[in-house]
């Protein structure tokens, strides 16, 4: 009993760490991201800094890219095709898609791309490769913000004013953080280990953008078929941010229920992968 | 007795030939999967495997300075990322008590594109350290690194010296109660590698661990009450420093530094006769180089060829028709001057009987010289090491009036 308490007293503060072979993978570090939450920060911030410090014009690009695409989507789908808007000016219909939409994007191209962009500290140094993806999805949102100013612009010069509806953006935004985080940890494990998968990338953002409803309302979508369509995390935070923003259009409804579980297991599955191919991932790379 | 802080039990990794080379493509999986059922050896097979490390057992005890030695290759390295968590182990396990900072890169994180402030930040995160204690050792960094000047620039405008300076300083004070340090002091002027040892010894005083490799003999026996020898993945020898390192000098001598050749001819060599080291460049240089010849040398040629740590061939000589008897005998190349840059340097020797490699000569031995060639003298050219070149040569100027 004395011996016991001696050498608990001994060594108060100091905890043992185990280094073992790889088991138990599905038992996630979110205490050890925890302690590494700066390092998440400053990947954060290295990723913008950089991002801004070597494009000649910066932060503009976050406004451009969805300012031309909105232009583009309005004359031909909307001018051209007559695609209905649901009483909102296809300007709004489309860049409040495009604001969640650009973001996923980006954060897919981001995510796949940070393990083997990040190969010479990942086989130099320990950290929970965790917070890799996690920066990566992060990085994006400042990008967003500054899309979201350009819409704020749009909505004073369209006279549309936000209606309590807008209290539910930020749900929107988390789930769609949710789902570039479970579709990035997907990505960036299969990219370290195959490295075709970013030339999928581009093809795989293609078919989604078409599969979710940035150049339609999902209300073209028959009724009997929506919940399948909800199946695509994006279409239920999509037509989620929409609505918000506008108070225009109709609530996703039972979509984002659909959606949500969707993103809780693409989210799980790519947490459980991810740890999987942690383990080796030093030795791949 | 103090405790033991890292505790290691039948440690192994094993890696799958060819896995550390190449990724796979999704195409390759796709084939091997189709082509499989008909293929009779698909399965793995022992041979496509090698342990990198196997079965190792030791222990290391708080405030010890533990060296590592062996050849490349040997599993140092595969050793020190099991013990910093980078890589996991395929059987045994390891235990540790602290916090463990490894330094396996100098630089580890570091990016052109941010100034040497930022990367002082992103470098020290990257290592272990919160934000609040990299503000508060900014400065002393900032001093031991000699970067003040230049901190609001871009890394990519720094000399290699000078990133390396401040690479070695971000680590240095990372403080960690464990210190895992690879064949970082190898880079940079020697002036920097005394004041990186220096601080090696400042963090030992304090009762940290530190567990290093390094090939260079002189820093272990500075540093080290205890070293490790590893050969093959295995632990070969350990014990005081002094024993281990002469028991390992003496075997790579007997038999691994040799590239090629049929004999042991080389048995070792000096400046002036002293040692290892050239502390005037402007003056004459003799190389000695004593060989054991079996046979009597007639028409024979010796080289002697001088490379940089990047493997960059600064100077090399080759000297034909020479003849001599048997036995051992001492060759001494004389050169003038040497203005070689302050560092170290390979210096790899040559010995043909009956002609050169041209004309067909016998290559007895090509010997990488053990110890390699340090060059400590003072830096006289350009001060910012992207301009200097390999030539330490003094230089007067004249502003002649009109």
């Amino acid at each position: 009993m004395n011996a016991v308490t001696s050498t608990a007293l001994s060594k108060p503060t100091v905890p043992v760490m185990r280094i073992t072979p790889p088991t138990r993978w599905w038992i996630l570090p979110f205490g050890e991201l925890w302690d590494f939450r700066e390092l998440v920060y400053f990947f954060v911030w290295r990723d913008i800094k950089i991002r801004y410090k070597q494009t000649a014009i910066g932060a503009a690009w976050a406004v451009l890219q969805p300012l031309l695409t909105m232009l583009i989507f309005s004359l031909f789908f909307g001018r051209l095709a007559h695609i209905p808007s649901e009483g909102l000016p296809y300007p709004i219909f489309y860049y409040s898609a495009l604001l969640p939409w650009m973001y996923f994007a980006a954060a897919l191209q981001n995510a796949t791309n940070t393990i083997v962009e990040n190969q010479r500290v990942i086989t130099k140094v320990y950290f929970p490769r965790l917070a890799l993806p996690l920066a990566s999805v992060l990085s994006g949102l400042v990008d967003f913000g500054v899309s979201f100013a350009m819409f704020v612009v749009l909505m004073i010069y369209y006279r549309i004013h936000p209606t309590a509806a807008l209290l539910w953006f930020p749900v929107f935004i988390l789930l769609a953080i949710l789902t570039a985080l479970g579709v990035g940890l997907w990505l960036s494990a299969l990219n370290a280990l195959y490295r075709d998968v970013r030339y999928v990338l581009p093809f795989l953002v293609q078919f989604w953008l078409f599969a979710s409803p940035v150049a339609y309302p999902a209300s073209l979508v028959p009724q009997k078929w929506r919940w399948l369509y909800g199946l695509n995390p994006m279409a239920g935070v999509i037509e989620g941010v929409r609505w918000s923003l506008t108070g225009k259009t109709s609530p996703p409804g039972r979509l984002i229920f659909v959606s949500t579980a969707a993103v809780l297991v693409l989210l799980a599955s790519g947490l459980a992968y991810f740890q999987k191919v942690e383990t080796t991932v030093a030795d791949v790379v | 007795m103090t405790e033991s802080v890292i505790h290691v039990e039948g440690l192994g990794k094993r890696y799958r030939v060819g896995e550390r080379e190449r990724y796979f493509a999704l195409r390759d999986v796709l084939t091997r999967a189709f082509s499989a059922p008909f293929k009779r050896n698909g399965a793995r097979r022992s041979k496509d495997y090698i342990w990198a490390l196997r079965d190792v057992s030791l222990d290391v005890h708080q405030g010890e300075v533990v060296g590592l030695i062996g050849r490349n290759g040997a599993g140092k390295t595969t050793l020190l990322k099991l013990l910093s968590r980078i890589t996991r182990p395929t059987t045994g396990f390891a235990e540790i008590r602290g916090r463990v900072g490894s330094l396996l890169e100098v630089g580890t994180g570091f990016h052109p594109e941010l100034t040497g402030h930022e990367n002082i930040y992103l470098s020290g995160a990257i290592l272990g350290m919160s934000r609040v204690e990299i503000d508060r050792k900014m400065d002393a960094i900032v001093a031991f690194a000699e970067v003040e000047r230049f901190l609001s620039s871009p890394l990519k405008f720094y000399s290699t010296g000078m990133q390396m300076r401040l690479a070695f300083a971000v680590a240095a004070h990372l403080e960690p109660e464990i210190l895992l340090v690879d064949e970082v002091l190898a880079v940079g002027d020697l002036e920097f590698q005394k004041k990186c040892l220096g601080k090696m010894q400042e963090v030992s005083r304090s009762g940290r661990t530190i567990v290093f490799v390094s090939h260079q003999m002189g820093q272990m026996r500075r540093l080290c009450e205890r070293v490790i020898w590893i050969d093959g993945g295995q632990i070969r020898d350990e014990g005081p420093t002094g024993k281990v390192i002469a028991a390992y000098e003496s075997a790579s001598l007997s038999s691994g530094e040799t590239l090629s050749g049929d004999g042991h001819c080389f048995l070792n060599w000096s400046i002036d006769g002293k040692d290892n080291i050239l502390r005037d460049g402007l003056r004459e240089v003799n190389f000695h180089c004593q060989v054991h010849l079996r046979e009597p040398l007639s028409q024979g040629h010796y080289g002697l060829k001088i490379f940089n740590d990047s493997g960059v061939l600064m100077v090399g000589w080759g000297i034909d028709n020479l003849d001599t008897g048997a036995g051992i005998q001492e060759i001494r190349l004389r050169v003038p001057l040497l203005p070689l840059r302050p560092g170290a340097y390979s210096v790899i020797c040559t010995l043909f009987n009956k002609g050169n490699n041209l004309t067909g000569g016998h290559l007895l031995e090509e010997w990488i010289a053990q110890p390699p060639l340090v060059v400590d003298t003072r830096p006289i050219s350009h001060p910012q090491d992207r301009w200097a070149g390999v030539l330490n040569l003094p230089a007067e100027i004249q502003i002649l009036p009109e």
